[in-house]
């Protein structure tokens, strides 16, 4: 694997380009009688990195899809820098697309690989190649262009991959699970990576992901899709920690549901009361739902909690905390003032003092 | 997810298979299996040889029948016509199954099983029936549209100088052997992505087809060609049912009148093929050292 450093900022015409917005109207998709996209709406600002994220087949491949051209959507609009391209062919829609799956020509090695889509604009032999060698470069695989896919590692397939999407300078970059069949530490590396070559060319991305921590650490916005809906789009800080609906709030990070009980527009959770966060669900009976991070344990002998287990990860340690009821719930604590909470400590536990999000009992 | 481990040579390159030590005596019954087999194969080849090269009035050894090829009356007629007729078939027969199997792969998977059973019809189906068919339409068809551009049409297809429908009979006959090495082909590679990354960086469909899927597919389309010749150089039964005279109904004619040339004829046919098999996976390993330095 090459180290990642500072490379060259990227081919100035990249760089110099304005992101170009991107709207989705309305989008809806069925297969059969499975509905895809069920009037999808997005807006994404020129030059904005958007993570798409959600459970498989919540929709948020077909939305790429249909922006890319590969999908067809059975109503609504695709816009792209107030241009309609619902109804353009996928060929000319000028965006760069980055898959799950290796997709790299065989038969071409990298270099050619990277100029393939300007091969195709017919752009001169020479250009062709600088670009190739400027774009390799940037993704730190200048050594490798004269290697065939096949002689790469997952990771380094990827990049060029991305480059290849690159060299063309298209209006969006489109961003399909690449991660994912790839090791931990490619992972987090590549990531880091693809979020650097972004800010630097400022280009308009869509990454989608299955996973959280990807779409949290390099998005500027994340939307969360359920059942072909946006359910939420923000920022990952408030995404965290304002999470609009108990989907949301359960699908990104860990969440402990403790039983709970509401009134006088109060909620009392494990025998203290907290405000609640948004709106108290009309239903009863309701859940208090509450970050690992947001619970306080103390080593308490008259405590009706028992620590179950411990998972040292660094600064944090989590703890499984076995209550009454049969409820388990996690908390995260600072490693170095619970080293005394072993398995089997006697403790009390109690929510931080902060409004609590309250959702409906049966799992939503 | 897929991962594109196999893609080089896809379809002509069968994934490693591990050594399996086996007990002792494995190694002496597989030189035996090896033996038995190569006798079986080589004795009627050297056999051939022998009677090609034997000089039956000196008793020495000749290649005056090999040097006779050439210039035996009716070869060049015959041999150039069964070349053609190969050419066409292959031309035709991977015009017709390259985009359908892409097709199929690409959108139609639901049809992949009716296409497959399709494509195996020429086999289940006796030759002799089809050209039984074939001849009963052509000798009546003439007459029926009589006066008309069809009747015409009919005369042409069955040309002696170069018979069109040996063409269209041979694209049926070879469907099953060219369906199934493009699958095989396009299984072992991710098509659909390729062809969607290729659509993204700005390619028309027929640069996809040319710049993407046939560099793909190249050992596949080299197989598919390879068995399509291989079976219209030899392929007797409709010839001669049909009146036409290729290659081997030309050998079968000489025989009774020059049988060591006919038999050097087919021992020829035989290196040929041979040669022809050499270079395909002589051109899939030239590929492999390229991509392996």
């Amino acid at each position: 694997m090459t180290a990642v450093s500072a490379h060259a900022a990227g081919p100035a015409d990249l760089r110099e380009r304005p992101g170009v917005a991107v709207r989705l109207e309305g989008l809806t998709r069925r297969y059969g009688s499975v509905v895809a996209l069920d009037g999808l709406d997005l807006d994404i600002s020129g030059g904005e990195f958007v993570a798409l994220l959600g459970p498989s087949g919540c929709g948020k491949t077909t939305a790429l899809r249909a922006i890319a051209g590969f999908d067809r959507p059975d109503g609504g609009r695709v816009l792209v820098d107030r241009r309609d391209v619902t109804d353009v062919p996928a060929n000319k829609r000028d965006m760069g697309m980055v898959f799950q799956a290796y997709s790299l020509f065989p038969n071409l090695t990298v270099a050619e690989n990277v100029a393939f889509g300007l091969r195709v604009r017919r752009r001169a032999k020479p250009e062709r190649a600088g670009r190739a060698a400027e774009l390799l470069d940037l993704v730190g695989l200048a050594d490798r262009a004269g290697r065939y896919p096949h002689q790469l590692s997952g990771g380094q397939q990827q990049r060029v991959a991305l480059a290849r999407a690159l060299a063309v300078a298209p209006q969006v970059l489109l961003l399909d699970e690449p991660l994912s069949a790839l090791d931990a530490q490619v992972r987090v590396q590549l990531r880091e990576e693809i979020r650097r070559i972004q800010l630097e060319l400022g280009i308009t991305t869509v990454f989608v992901t299955h996973d959280q921590s990807e779409a949290l650490s390099v998005a500027d916005r994340v939307g969360v899709l359920r059942a072909g809906r946006l359910e939420q789009i923000a920022g990952p800080d408030e995404l965290y920690e304002r999470p609009a609906t108990a989907f949301v709030a359960e699908f990104v990070g860990t969440m402990n549901r403790l039983p709970a009980t509401l009134s006088g527009g109060e909620v009392e959770v494990l025998a203290v009361r907290r405000a609640v966060a948004g709106a108290a669900p009309p239903t009863r009976p309701v859940v208090a739902l509450i970050r690992p991070e947001s619970l306080l344990v103390e080593a308490d002998p008259a405590g009706d909690g028992r620590v179950v287990t411990r998972t040292f990860s660094g600064a944090s340690t989590r703890l499984a905390i076995a209550l009454p009821g049969g409820v388990e719930v996690r908390a995260d604590v600072a490693s170095a003032a619970s080293q005394h909470l072993i398995p089997g400590t006697a403790v009390r536990v109690r929510p931080a003092e902060r409004p609590v999000l309250v959702a409906p009992a049966e799992p939503a | 997810m897929t991962t594109l481990t196999g893609v080089a040579g896809a379809g002509g390159v069968a994934p490693d298979t591990p050594v399996r030590r086996g007990r002792r005596g494995a190694g002496a019954w597989r030189y035996a299996v090896l033996l038995v087999l190569g006798l079986y194969f080589l004795v009627p080849i050297c056999a051939s040889v022998w009677f090609t090269v034997r000089d039956r009035r000196t008793g020495g050894v000749t290649a005056e029948h090999y040097t006779g090829i050439p210039g035996a009356e009716g070869f060049a007629d015959a041999f150039g016509r069964s070349l053609a007729l190969a050419a066409l078939t292959v031309v035709l027969a991977l015009a017709l199954m390259v985009p359908t199997v892409v097709l199929v792969e690409l959108r139609l998977p639901r049809l992949r099983t009716t296409v497959e059973l399709l494509t195996l019809m020429p086999l289940v189906l006796p030759p002799i029936a089809l050209v039984v068919g074939v001849r009963s339409v052509l000798s009546w068809a003439p007459d029926y549209f009589l006066n008309t551009p069809l009747a015409d049409a009919f005369f042409a297809l069955q040309k002696p100088s170069l018979p069109w429908i040996l063409v269209f009979v041979y694209v049926i006959l070879v469907l099953p052997f060219v369906y199934r090495a493009l699958d095989a082909g396009v299984r072992g590679s991710d098509l659909k992505t390729l062809t969607e990354a290729a659509r993204s960086l700005g390619a028309s469909w027929p640069r996809v087809l040319t710049s993407v899927v046939l560099p793909v597919l190249r050992t596949s389309v080299l197989n598919a060609s390879f068995l399509t010749v291989a079976l219209v150089m030899g392929e007797f039964t409709i010839a001669v049912i049909l009146g036409f005279e290729t290659f081997p109904t030309w050998i079968v004619r000489i025989s009774g009148s020059q049988p060591q040339l006919s038999v050097a004829v087919s021992v020829l046919s035989l290196m040929v093929t041979w040669g022809l098999l050499l270079l395909i996976s002589a051109l899939d390993r030239r590929r492999g050292t390229k991509e392996n330095p």
